[in-house]
């Protein structure tokens, strides 16, 4: 048979400090992107942002700055040009939604660029009271999903687990995030649902070895062995299952960033991110939380 | 042991069947099928979203603050009908929500109280003040979202849009679903148009004329009013005329004083269509009352003849012609520099009604149906993509269970297919994006089976005890990885609009189907492999 990885015997718990002061950081840069989106400072989407945002395709490559200086020549306030994968086509973010103010963007395009021929192949126009109903309803699904996820958990698993898992999606979604405030990426309304699908996936991952820890947990006799080098021996058994899984889910994920269209090129960007980062994290954040919480009661059953 | 193979091996062989069936509306054979079948069995599929399939998703906020105006207006105007019927001296205001009457006096308070028992009264000063239940309103709010919905079906009719659905969210919220409308620019001006047409006289004794600019550039209208506010007399007020130079194209706005009294508004309309002018080719539309507004306009033509009438439509003055002598049978026209095209969408929009308040687009997503086929295109080759790849993987890493994995992957895709189309669910982007997704996941289960199974036999048992013990042992973990998915894709679901949803779908069923085919699938192609027959070795 084929293995990418025989018998390992990794001692994953022993630089949990390190690690777990890295992720500390991911996360610190999860929230500094959060305060960067809610003064605005951030890449926000129209659905969150409000305003209008149009995306055009030309016959013949164009260049962002040959636009933008169509738009400033007509005189287009507050306008922001944003390529696209598609070296022809480009992104047009007006930050109010303004009457007609589509329509002049349109017709200093087709005077311009006519031999181009621009083409408007979607709008986006968003009202501020939509955008902030996005917002919160965003801001919602993500407590809500925190929530739905720890107290399954709770259920299913003894507390220090629902604590560890919590924490390992929770460092994810903010490392994502972070991640993609850093590149200067859009943050819009399919970032978010990458973000949810991310967290789902990471739990998946980190229930995965948090079940194999359980079963040793009840297998080990008591004194034989210390719960770090059970943590060990059950991260080790279950490693060649986690990195299988990624592997297919990073494969699913490129042929979505590559092939999936200009739409969906960011949300497979998030989650080739996220899959690494989940994965790394059932491994380096989830268990060396449970770890700490639990090193004094989880073998003195 | 082999029965329940059988009853397995059956089960999922129903499952796929019911799928294409479920599917086979989206597919070209389906034009080939029977009548009956057509009729009887399921004939819609998977339905797609608008960013697939193009069109406009718009939300309209009906202006409830002006509705409630209007309502206040009305009742100020016809109580001034009904004090003047009755020859009683008052004058009637109605502003901002409240209405005053002036003098106060037991007749006028009788009168009020007969034909609107609903008001409560407060004086002060010798005024009367007259204020609207709040329940009242609340009906108002409620009928004119209502009437707009109306109004708005009528008029998308018109357009000729197939498939439209238009209804309310929230108190006054329209949300607009307009697959494949072809002109969407012109279906925004023709749904969003308030379309109220009034007529009012000219006041054409006040000499503030001779002052007034005959035109001021488009967008000082504002700056404007608020300059002549204080000047015009009482119950008149400014509106503009739109007027376009032809050469430049440059907009100017023309003032006019009229009296703010409405005499007859585009409600008693029982026909609106275009005719073209042959003497100067200009196209203008050609208006006729029902028989209530076809006798108001004969009185007011008969009682203003000589004077200047002003037609206005949304606050536009569009024409103000002089009254010739009285006219009946209720015909009118509009003209006013209209194209063709613009004199069509006015017809359009007055045969359908006015909107009973102005409505403010909120939301507008519109796809081309450019994007919608390239984003189909290229959601097709990333899941087809996908798919091999992960397949390739499996079968190079696990051998022959690899190809039993895949076989479960592919049963997987038919079966998410199949239970789309059965839901007739609406398949977006993100959803399509959430069945690749879901390709890549499907496997999952299948790994954590097969390293389960490896483990097992590394342990020296047989084929047959690793692969039972290994689904045993897989099972609790395979399920709360799954139900860990369910919980966010639910949350999204439930917080998450159109295409986002879309994605939630897709994923969440992706999942589920996943436990059926990774436990059932797959473990019935084991058991017909390997239970019948002890094999020594195991090709994982």
């Amino acid at each position: 048979m084929i293995q990418i990885l025989g018998k390992t015997n990794i001692d994953f718990l022993g630089k949990k400090y390190i690690t777990l002061g890295l992720s500390c950081l991911m996360i610190i840069l999860g929230i500094f992107a959060i305060l960067q989106i809610y003064t605005g400072k951030a890449n926000l989407g129209v659905d969150f942002a409000g305003g209008v945002s149009l995306q055009v395709r030309f016959s013949q490559p164009v260049t962002l700055s040959e636009v933008r200086a169509v738009i400033d020549k007509a005189g287009i306030k507050d306008a922001d040009i944003q390529d696209l994968p598609t070296e022809k086509k480009i992104l047009i973010k007006l930050k109010k939604q303004q009457e007609g103010a589509q329509d002049e963007v349109e017709k200093a395009l087709k005077e311009n660029l006519a031999d181009k021929e621009p083409l408007i192949e979607s709008i986006t126009s968003i009202g501020p009271k939509i955008g902030e109903r996005t917002k919160r309803d965003a801001l919602l699904a993500i407590v809500a999903a925190t929530v739905g996820i720890l107290l399954y958990i709770a259920i299913r698993f003894r507390f220090h687990f629902s604590i560890g898992a919590t924490a390992a999606t929770f460092h994810d979604v903010m490392a994502v995030l972070g991640i993609f405030y850093l590149l200067d990426k859009e943050i819009n309304l399919i970032f978010i649902s990458a973000l949810l699908a991310i967290a789902g996936y990471s739990l998946t991952d980190t229930v995965v070895v948090f079940d194999r820890i359980r079963e040793n947990l009840g297998k080990v006799a008591k004194g034989t062995m210390t719960l770090e080098s059970l943590m060990n021996k059950s991260i080790n058994e279950v490693l060649s299952r986690t990195i299988i899984t990624s592997l297919t889910t990073f494969m699913a994920a490129t042929a979505l960033f590559f092939f999936g269209g200009e739409v969906l090129h960011d949300f497979a960007f998030a989650m080739m991110i996220g899959i690494v980062i989940g994965t790394y994290s059932s491994i380096f954040v989830a268990s060396p939380i449970v770890f700490l919480l639990g090193k004094n009661s989880l073998l003195k059953r | 042991m082999r029965k329940g193979i059988y009853i397995r091996g059956s089960l999922i062989l129903l499952t796929v069947i019911l799928a294409f069936i479920f599917f086979l509306p989206n597919t070209p054979l389906f034009s080939y099928m029977p009548d009956w079948w057509k009729k009887n069995m399921p004939n819609k599929g998977i339905v797609l979203g608008l960013d697939l399939r193009g069109g406009s998703h718009l939300i309209f906020e009906v202006d409830i603050k002006r509705a409630r105006e209007i309502t206040v207006e009305r009742i100020g105007m016809h109580l001034q009908s009904l004090l003047e019927k009755k020859g009683i001296k008052a004058t009637v205001k109605a502003e901002r929500e409240k209405i005053t009457v002036q003098p106060v006096n037991d007749e006028v308070k009788k009168l009020i109280k007969e034909n609107y028992p609903d008001l409560s009264f407060s004086e002060q000063g010798g005024y009367l003040f007259c204020e609207i239940p709040e329940e009242a309103f609340k009906r108002v709010e409620t009928t004119s979202v209502e009437q707009a919905i109306e109004v708005i079906r009528n008029r998308i009719d018109q357009l000729g849009v197939a498939e439209p659905t238009i209804h309310r969210q929230g108190e006054n919220e329209i949300v607009i679903q307009l697959p494949g409308v072809k002109d969407p620019k012109k279906a925004l001006e023709i749904i969003g148009k308030t379309a109220q047409l009034e007529f009012k006289l000219l006041d054409e004794e006040t000499p503030l004329w001779k002052e007034l600019p005959s035109l001021i550039r488009a967008g000082e209208e504002e700056a404007f009013l608020n300059q002549w506010k204080n000047k015009i007399p009482e119950g008149d007020e400014i509106v503009f005329q739109r007027i376009v130079n032809k050469e430049t194209g440059e907009v100017y706005k023309r003032p006019y004083i009229v009296k703010k009294d409405v005499l007859l508004t585009g409600d008693l309309l029982a026909e609106a269509h275009v005719s073209i002018d042959q003497r100067f080719n200009e196209p203008y539309v050609s208006l006729r009352f029902n028989d209530a507004g076809a006798k108001i306009f004969e009185e007011i033509t008969g009682k203003y003849v000589k004077r200047r009438l002003a037609i206005i439509l949304d606050g536009n003055l569009y024409s103000a012609p002089v009254i010739q002598e009285k006219i009946e049978g209720g015909n009118a026209q509009i003209s006013g520099n209209f194209t063709l095209e613009e004199a069509k969408d006015l017809a359009i929009v007055l045969r359908a009604g006015a909107l009973p308040a102005p409505v403010n687009l909120i939301q507008n997503v519109t796809v081309g149906p450019t994007l919608g086929r390239d984003s189909i295109e290229a959601g097709k080759t990333a899941v087809i993509i996908a798919a091999v790849f992960v397949a390739l993987f499996m079968i190079i890493y696990y051998r022959l269970s690899g190809v039993i994995a895949d076989f479960a992957l592919i049963l997987n895709i038919i079966l998410l297919i199949g239970a789309l189309a059965a839901l007739n669910a609406t398949l977006t982007l993100p959803g399509i994006a959430g069945i690749a997704l879901a390709v890549g996941m499907a496997v999952d289960s299948n790994v954590l089976m097969f390293e389960r199974i490896r483990e097992e036999l590394r342990l020296g048992k047989t084929p047959k005890a690793a692969i039972e013990s290994g689904y045993k042992k897989a099972f609790w973990t395979i399920f709360d990885s799954h139900v860990t998915t369910l919980i966010t894709a639910a949350v999204l679901f439930h917080f998450g609009s159109g295409p986002i949803k879309g994605f939630a779908v897709t994923l969440s069923l992706g999942v589920s189907i996943n436990l059926f085919t990774a436990l059932i699938g797959t473990k019935t192609v084991f058991d017909f492999i390997y239970i019948g027959k002890e094999r020594r070795s195991l090709s994982i």
